[in-house]
């Protein structure tokens, strides 16, 4: 069927059939590869993009469920150019190291620093406990997070 | 100015932005997908395979089963353990999720239809799930393809002295036994094993994009195996999203990729789902362990002895240098100055998945660290002695170095005492103890201390000693200054996030006084980097560190023959003096690699037999291991109403020598000190009598979250190895070796006041309760 | 990746659509909210369904408020929604208890009430929640609404009382004065399946108490409830002792099944404990009784 998703604010009109996942919409159809899968149960969130701002599981969400609705996926958090605070974190403090799960928690990230300006060290690790991460034992990612914030306050 | 130090990662730029290129990332023109048809049982006889109705699917391209494979003389390939395994199966599954055939079609959907048209006949055959009753007379042939195998035994094999070790326990003032089992576990990187194969039957060239952890031995192997001339095969390991081992061997689906694009025409991608990568890839451990040991009433230890059952799964797929069935196993003497030691291990066939690798370890270090430091807090339990005093009284001294265990490693250096102390000391252990001490007389809630002290053995590794199916272990890389003063190095082993294009462009700018940003790194693809055996057992920076540095020496070396034709001086006048060649005691000479690189590719004029270029090659075959070492301390609290276990603090001091870039360093540390709390607590493969697999997805075989890990509490050491060029150790794994025994340390001195002295892992919260109530379980089998 | 099978997919624009839509699709169809759990299960084929009729723009569905003396839960609220939904948390604190350790964050931006309600699932946390409070479902039909208490909505594993054709609308939860709730769960992991837990409701007056609910969750209870421990209760001087004494009852009459997750016996020892935690933190938040 022909669906219209809007991803990282462009819209992309394509015929799918009901069963293509979203993740593989972004990944295969309009090869935004950024975005991962790793699991088949929706437990590792390596596939976490917004929808309609907020983070959910594209690998639970079918591509015709995102008909005419918003998609953000780790491609659209640099803006013209210029790094989002988040991604900026995450180098700043070694907040990943193979990369894999690391746009998921950014837009997660994201996503709870715009509704909690300065969360805490719980606060964060809670928002990012359906994510799994293999390398960084999430010390760093928490500390990513927090560096985010703070140089938000500070700006 | 110093190249080493905290510096922000090279390779981030492109992960933050979602522009990293993973396996699945890469898209060839008019590729087709596959997928692998796996056994729903354990064990059973393979009757019919009906392919017909696959066939007739319109999107199908191919299906393939054992017997194409035959036909090919692939059904079978060569293990890493020099055993064979089954790429399709032919006769007999002996695994669950074992692959049968393998579908190629136009897209992924219609591959995965198109399995659910293939119709197999199976007769299921009695299973052997319990690695205890593999022997039994009566137990089931699992390898009747094996030559005249009538068991399920594989090997016998012992090292240390056994009449001086039972010399010692049988006058010995106490001994003290303890089974303990290190359960079946999985390295799941988050992005699981697949491959897109791409054969071009015009050039007859071979390409394989894979997340390998070994390029060049996949090269090598698909030569010997495939029959493809090796210098028509290429193997591109690109961005690999964690590997921790899993991505060491060969797995059948690779085989099935390659033979798929070789009878389509087609490239063809193959990427496993969560359940083929829990089910069929290489698991780790599993190892039913009875250990042993001597000590004097004043705690003084003397001896250790084990013996060890070791689950091998149905082909004996275990990833360790030939010499060595059980791995580096017998390093299990530890951190400790003992007299005698012995180990016997016995491997067996069981109806379970292959493997058997290194998990964050190097070759069964793990298992070693974790029986020894299990067996020293049950010795401390039966000493009624504080096991960091214990420990401390024990531990080699740094006057016994180089010291050789007796069991035959040669330790290069350490100073424990010291960093026992240091980790002591930023946990308040004093003050903890007193902590638990009211708390126990108040009937106050469950606190528990674990420590651990461990001894790695890392970077196989010497030539001599260590060969994986005949490759030795040395590592080459190749270096280039371009005119301008940039470089590019080549290296062998690959990144599965450990940072390597930022570390080693460190080690080349230290060594030839240039900025890390002037040197670029290429790994991965094999026909643009040396020969070498990749990147595990911890050894990248022990190995291709040491030859990044070696080969940089060789450049510094041939620039001096450069800068002293600059300087119109003789080679021997010049020194090398805060990155430049200088007339010796002028350093206003001094003559900048960028200079010199210049220089070498000019008209300037060179002495005779002198070729001019800086660019050189080497292979590093390192003399001997290296081996950090660390002490850690977990404090956990304990619900005994629940059973649940809390980590509230983790203090971690790490020794890995010279650190490159600390930050680099601490991340994976980080990293493992998080494995080693979901081994301890709940990373768990079980299986049920049928041999069905209780842990095949993230819904069963839990990973630790941000929740269950506590804000990690780092300290170091530095004691630098002596024989490797820069004095560094690697660090990949140790906190996966050394982390988990003191987590189970902790949860089982928090058990102490009911009696308790050892539990196996996982401590889940039934098994802490039914550690409890006294009645231990079989944590490897389905809870009865 | 696992990928589903092919299905038919319809998206609703009105409850009534809905329900057309499912009368036309037959009883193969099944609707789609969420989907994180639903998803999953026909990724690996554990559910396939021939049609999916997705309900996610019924915004009549999505009313969360206080109506007369019923808490009124839309079955399109999000998890996420009820979790920071103050009233909800200030009236029943047991929904926010239990829908803090429902799966994470991320699922709970999207999963819904209704959408755990109907899956069914003998795992699915609110079940017992809104069993402990004995809440009312509401389901519509083609010929009409009707109304089913949530004890009898749940008429085995993953089985409702919601019939082919019909779509549960909305949850209606009585408030009682001087009631106080809490929800406790036993996890291997944060995000996991309860080994065990347990929901409790107290209302109590004049030092007594006089109604109680008490909500089970993956232990076989049937209806996730616990009729005899809450029959135990009523008329006690709430107390250690009655709280101790109704967990030993929920434990006895529930029927877990040993599992991954643990063996029966230690389930029946959890739901013991949890409900005696239970009750106190819920007479705690009654105001009075608690641990004194």
């Amino acid at each position: 069927m022909m669906i219209t998703v809007t991803v990282n604010g462009q819209a992309h009109t394509r015929d799918v059939e009901p069963r293509m996942l979203l993740v593989h919409f972004l990944r295969d159809e309009l090869r935004l590869t950024g975005t991962h899968w790793g699991c088949d149960t929706s437990n590792c969130g390596v596939c976490v993009v917004h929808l309609d701002g907020t983070p959910v599981k594209s690998c639970s969400v079918l591509a015709v469920m995102a008909d005419g609705h918003e998609v953000t996926t780790v491609e659209g958090l640099e803006r013209d150019g210029e790094l989002d605070t988040v991604q900026k974190g995450f180098v700043e403090c070694h907040g990943l190291q193979c990369g894999f799960c690391t746009p998921g928690m950014m837009l997660t990230a994201r996503w709870l620093l715009d509704r909690d300006p300065d969360p805490s060290e719980a606060e964060i690790r809670e928002a990012i406990s359906g994510q799994l991460c293999r390398c960084t034992g999430y010390e760093n990612i928490v500390r990513s997070v927090r560096w985010a914030a703070e140089s938000e306050a500070a700006s | 100015m110093s190249a080493y130090g905290r510096m922000h990662r090279k390779e981030d730029a492109r992960f933050i932005r979602g522009r990293g290129t993973y396996t699945d990332d890469v898209n060839l023109p008019g590729m087709l997908h596959g997928a692998v048809l796996r056994s729903p049982h354990a064990h059973a006889a393979i009757v019919s395979i009906d392919t017909s109705a696959a066939e007739a699917h319109p999107k199908v391209k191919a299906v393939i089963t054992g017997e194409t494979l035959a036909g090919l003389r692939l059904a079978w390939m060569p293990t890493l353990s020099g055993d064979t395994q089954a790429v399709l199966a032919t006769d007999k599954v002996r695994f669950q999720g074992q692959e049968v055939a393998f579908v190629v079609a136009e897209d992924r959907y219609a591959a995965r239809d198109a399995l659910e048209l293939i119709d197999v006949e199976y007769e299921p055959l009695p299973a052997v799930v319990d690695a205890r009753r593999a022997l039994d007379e009566d137990a089931p042939v699992i390898r009747d393809d094996l030559d005249g195998k009538a068991d399920n035994h594989i090997f016998d094999w012992q090292a240390g002295d056994k009449a001086a070790t039972d010399a010692i326990f049988e006058r010995a003032q106490v001994t003290v036994a303890q089974d303990m089992l290190y359960p079946r576990v999985h390295p799941a990187p988050l992005e699981t094993c697949g491959a897109v194969a791409d054969f071009d039957r015009v050039t007859g060239k071979l390409t394989v994009w894979c997340p390998t952890q070994a390029p060049h031995a996949h090269r090598t192997l698909y030569a010997m195996v495939a029959g493809i001339p090796e210098h028509k095969i290429r193997v591109i390991s690109p961005d690999i999203g964690g590997g921790f081992g899993n991505k060491v061997g060969i797995y059948p689906g690779y085989v099935c990729a390659i033979v798929g694009s070789i009878v389509t025409g087609r490239p063809v991608k193959w990427m496993e789902d969560r359940s083929e990568n829990l089910m069929s890839t290489s698991f780790a451990r599993d190892y039913h362990m009875h250990g042993e040991i001597a000590a004097t009433r004043d705690g003084r230890i003397q001896a250790i002895r084990v013996k060890v059952l070791a689950d091998h799964g149905a082909f004996n797929g275990t990833a360790q240098p030939t010499k060595y069935p059980a791995g580096f196993f017998h390093v299990f003497t530890g951190s400790y100055d003992l007299a005698a030691a012995h180990c016997e291990v016995t491997g067996v066939y069981t109806n379970k998945a292959p493997g058997g690798v290194a998990y964050a370890c190097s070759f069964r270090v793990t298992e070693a660290v974790y029986l020894v430091e299990r067996l020293v807090d049950v010795l401390a339990v039966e000493l009624d002695m504080d096991p960091a005093e214990l420990r401390m009284r024990n531990l080699l001294k740094p006057g016994q170095f180089p010291y050789t265990s007796p069991t035959g490693w040669e330790y290069d250096s350490g100073d424990y005492p010291r960093t026992l102390r240091l980790a002591l000391d930023m946990a308040g252990y004093d003050k903890l103890r007193a902590e638990q001490a009211d708390r126990r007389a108040a009937g106050g809630p469950l606190m528990g201390i674990g420590i651990s002290f461990f001894t790695e053995a890392v970077g196989a590794g010497p030539r001599k000693h260590m060969d994986i199916l005949g490759l030795g272990m040395a590592d080459g890389a190749e270096l280039r200054v371009h005119p301008t003063g940039k470089a590019v190095l080549r290296v062998s082993c690959q990144s599965q996030g450990q940072g390597h294009e930022t570390t080693f462009a460190q080690i080349v700018a230290q060594e030839l006084g240039m900025s890390p940003g002037d040197v670029e790194v290429v790994h991965g693809d094999t026909d643009q980097t040396p020969f070498g055996l990749g990147t595990y057992g911890s050894r990248s920076t022990p190995v291709s560190g040491a030859a990044t540095a070696m080969v940089a020496r060789k450049v510094r070396e041939r620039a001096r023959v450069v800068a002293s034709a600059m300087l119109e001086a003789s080679p021997e006048d010049l020194e090398w003096a805060e990155g430049r060649w200088a007339v010796r005691g002028d350093p206003a000479t001094g003559k900048s690699m960028a200079e010199i690189a210049l220089a070498a590719h000019s008209g300037l004029e060179l002495p005779e037999g002198v070729e001019g270029h800086l660019d050189a090659v080497c292979v590093y075959n390192p003399p001997n291991l290296t081996y950090p070492f660390g002490a850690y301390v977990c404090v956990v609290d304990v619900d005994p109403g629940t059973g649940q276990v809390k980590v509230r603090r983790f203090v971690a001091v790490d020794d890995c020598g010279v650190r490159i870039n600390p930050m680099i360093v601490e991340g994976q540390i980080h990293g493992g000190l998080a494995d080693g709390v979901g081994m301890a607590l709940m990373q768990l493969m079980a299986f049920d009598e049928e041999g069905n697999h209780l842990g095949a997805s993230f819904m069963d075989y839990l990973l630790p979250t941000a929740v269950e890990c506590p804000s990690w509490e780092l300290g170091e050491t530095v004691t630098p190895s002596p024989h490797h060029p820069i004095g560094a150790k690697g660090v990949g794994e140790s906190a996966t070796v050394g982390s988990p025994a003191a987590v189970v340390n902790a949860v089982v001195d928090a058990l102490r006041p009911y009696g308790v002295r050892h539990a196996d892992m996982p401590l889940t919260p039934a098994n802490v309760w039914l550690t409890i109530q006294g009645r231990p379980f079989r944590t490897d089998l389905a809870i009865p | 990746m696992q990928v589903p099978a092919r299905f038919e997919y319809e998206r609703a624009s009105s409850v009534g659509h809905a329900l057309m839509l499912l009368e036309r699709l037959g009883p193969e169809a099944r609707v789609v909210a969420g989907g994180h759990s639903l998803i999953p299960m026909m990724k690996l084929r554990l559910a396939q369904p021939e049609a999916l009729v997705d309900i996610n723009d019924l915004a009549e569905l999505s009313h969360l408020a206080v109506e007369g003396d019923e808490l009124v839960v839309g079955a399109l609220v999000r998890h996420a929604r009820l979790l920071a939904d103050a009233e909800a948390g200030r009236l029943f604190p047991i929904l926010h208890d239990a829908e803090r350790v429902i799966a994470d964050p991320v699922v709970r931006n999207r999963g819904t009430v209704g959408g755990s309600l109907c899956q069914a699932d003998p795992s699915e946390d609110l079940s017992a929640a809104f069993s402990a409070l004995r809440a009312t479902a509401v389901i519509q039909g083609p010929g009409g609404a009707r109304t089913v208490p949530i004890r009898e909505f749940h008429t085995g594993p993953y089985e409702t009382a919601v019939e082919p054709g019909e779509l549960l609308t909305e949850l209606r939860v009585p408030i009682r004065p001087g009631s106080g709730s809490a929800y406790q769960k036993v996890e291997r992991r944060v995000g996991d399946w309860p080994v065990a837990a347990a929901g409790a409701v107290l209302v109590i007056h004049d030092g007594v108490i006089a109604e109680a609910g008490i909500g089970l969750t993956a232990v076989g209870a049937a209806h996730f409830a616990a009729p005899e421990a809450e029959e135990s209760l009523i008329g006690q001087v709430p107390g250690e002792e009655a709280y101790a004494r109704a967990g030993a009852l929920a434990a006895a009459h529930c029927e877990p099944q040993s599992d991954q997750r643990g063996p029966a016996d230690y389930k029946r020892h959890l739901v013991g404990e949890l409900v005696r935690r239970a009750l106190a933190r819920a007479a705690e938040r009654a105001g009075r009784g608690g641990l004194r």
